[in-house]
């Protein structure tokens, strides 16, 4: 994916300005930076959810391959079949089983062959972990899940379409410190299958798990703009920016 | 299109990828045309439920409002005599039983339910769980069953007669869990933090809800009891046996009065003719204008309050 001066605001007021940077394929890119700094509203626009908000635009190109996300050749349906997004709270449909669940995304788009269907279901469910805890009880309702695995599922529910992005809200700041882990370890098997966009406030999760770093900060209008992009261990050893110094340096939080 | 690497023909996640992306393009045509379609039935559906309403309100100003005139207000229903065969008189007896009848029934029903809704949202007992449940029930009783208890045991067992602090009482029945609910959900909404607050600073239990707890929620409170209000002022059947009847200005509650609701009934037994239909209709749409002022008056006022503490 490749950003160019991709600035989201709401109402006229700016969330977050100029933000440009590539998000290298088969790779982790983590967004960092305290809360307000417009982390959030970045990624959402990667997936076109701002449609939904009245008032909300988003400036500047997103290109995915050669397409234009925001363009009006494509339909935004489409491109969320090819950028998925995991929430912060794991939100399963609380009526559906876990199998059904997991091929929701595949039967709305219109594939019913029930073969199909499993096996997209099982190799989901596999890249998510969860496959070995499930696999006897594929009819159980999603909500008699843990958190954790309610999360994997939904991360499950995210690989069955497919996507080539899978963007990442603070998926393990609602879940306890075992589940974050094995999330975290999830995600480094995930690369080879999708490229994952995450956004996190805490920075040992970010040093730890990501390939690519974007650090963005609240500026004095309110508006989150860009500090520094960079490979995460150079970011964390080494950046070029002073702010950045500071924050991973726990100076202000 | 997606640039991604050609993909190796035995790779599932190439190859399912490339099917869901066809699939997902082949369908979009039916999808956006069922999506369109769900909203064009949902859009119906509303103009069919809100073009009754309109249709109502129409009829009600085109056959009330020419009712409305000074002597509509002023006056009691009078039978046309041949000299004077527009005189039908107006609906003022209606007017002032309606405001004695209902004002006394706040003044009951007001205390009770606040303090009651109180009670149940700063504790938690047994006790307080079945006055709970009790007044969730009796919200949703039929209103007439209210008339038939205070005429049982008002005018039958106790004899007090046909009068219009009957009809307040079975209107305070009706108003007390109504206003018992959302004075509770009044308090309720009242942060936990103040409460804690005051407690820290070594108030009882008794003076934080007096001092505390009380006037932050009382803007929930007033529009609590005005849509009480605004419920027990249209209601009919409570009154149905209870208040007897009068065509006289009638101010003394303990004696036979009328009520605005109930005179449209009784105005239609007694029999319409031309000229009394649009006394009729005049009463209804008073009514109906009194109703949504209090209820109208309700939102905007929690609203404003809302605005005002934030």
């Amino acid at each position: 994916m490749r950003l160019r001066d991709v600035t989201v605001s709401f109402n006229g007021r700016t969330a977050v300005r100029d933000v440009s940077f590539d998000v290298p394929e088969n790779r982790v890119t983590a967004l960092i930076g305290p809360s307000g700094s417009g982390k959030t509203t970045l990624l959402r626009s990667l997936n076109r959810l701002h449609d939904f908000t009245r008032g909300a635009k988003v400036e500047g190109s997103i290109l995915l391959g050669d397409t234009d996300l925001y363009s009006r050749e494509i339909h935004p349906t489409l491109i969320r079949t090819r950028v998925g997004m995991v929430f912060q709270r794991p939100n399963p449909f609380p009526t559906m089983s876990v199998f059904d669940n997991v091929v929701s995304g595949l039967r709305f788009c219109g594939i019913r062959k029930k073969s199909v269907l499993n096996e997209a279901a099982e190799s989901a469910l596999i890249a998510a972990a969860l496959w070995d805890r499930v696999k006897d009880r594929l009819k159980m309702h999603a909500s008699s899940l843990s958190g954790g695995e309610q999360q994997r599922l939904c991360i499950a529910r995210a690989l069955a379409v497919e996507p080539e992005v899978l963007l990442m809200d603070e998926p393990t700041s609602a879940l306890d410190p075992i589940s974050t882990k094995r999330i975290e370890e999830l995600m480094g098997e995930l690369k080879s299958r999708v490229s994952i966009v995450i956004v996190t406030h805490n920075m040992q999760q970010a040093a730890r798990i990501s390939d690519l770093c974007a650090f963005l900060l609240m500026g004095d209008d309110g508006a989150g703009e860009q500090i520094e992009v960079a490979p995460t261990e150079k970011l964390f050893t080494n950046p070029d920016d002073p702010r950045t110094l500071d924050y991973i340096q726990g100076r202000f939080g | 299109m997606t640039t991604a690497t050609p993909p190796l023909p035995l790779d599932p996640v190439y190859e399912r990828r490339a099917l869901v992306q066809a699939s997902a393009r082949q369908s979009l045509g039916r999808r956006t045309f069922v999506s369109r379609f769900m909203l064009g039935v949902c859009m119906f559906a509303l103009v069919l439920a809100s073009s009754i309403l309109v249709w109502i309100m129409y009829l009600l100003v085109s056959k009330g409002l020419h009712a409305w005139s000074t002597a509509f207000f002023t006056q009691v229903p009078m039978t046309p005599t041949v000299s004077h065969p527009n005189n039908v008189g107006g609906v003022s007896n209606g007017i002032v039983g309606a405001i004695v009848i209902d004002a006394l029934a706040v003044a009951m029903s007001v205390p009770i339910g606040v303090l009651g809704g109180l009670l149940l949202a700063e504790t938690d007992n047994p006790f307080a769980r079945v006055v709970r449940t009790t007044s969730e029930v009796m919200t949703g009783l039929p209103s007439i069953i209210f008339g038939l208890f205070v005429y049982e045991v008002l005018i039958i067992k106790y004899k007090i007669g046909f009068s219009g602090i009957a009809g307040s009482v079975a209107l305070c029945i009706l108003m007390i869990p109504v206003i018992m609910k959302g004075s509770e959900v009044a308090f309720r909404a009242v942060p936990n933090s103040l409460r804690e607050a005051g407690y820290s600073l070594g108030m009882s239990k008794g003076s934080v809800a007096r001092h505390v707890v009380t006037p932050s929620a009382t803007p929930g409170l007033l529009t609590a009891v005005l849509l009480a209000t605004s419920r027990a002022v249209g209601e009919t059947a409570p009154l149905l046996f209870v208040i007897g009847n009068t065509y006289i200005v009638q101010w003394n509650p303990t004696k036979e009065q009328i009520s605005l609701p109930l005179q449209i009934y009784t105005f239609f037994l007694d029999g319409i003719s031309p000229a009394t239909v649009a006394t009729l209709w005049g009463n209804a749409l008073l009514l109906v204008v009194v109703v949504l002022f209090l209820n109208m008056g309700s939102r905007m006022l929690s609203a404003f309050l809302q605005r005002e503490r934030h």
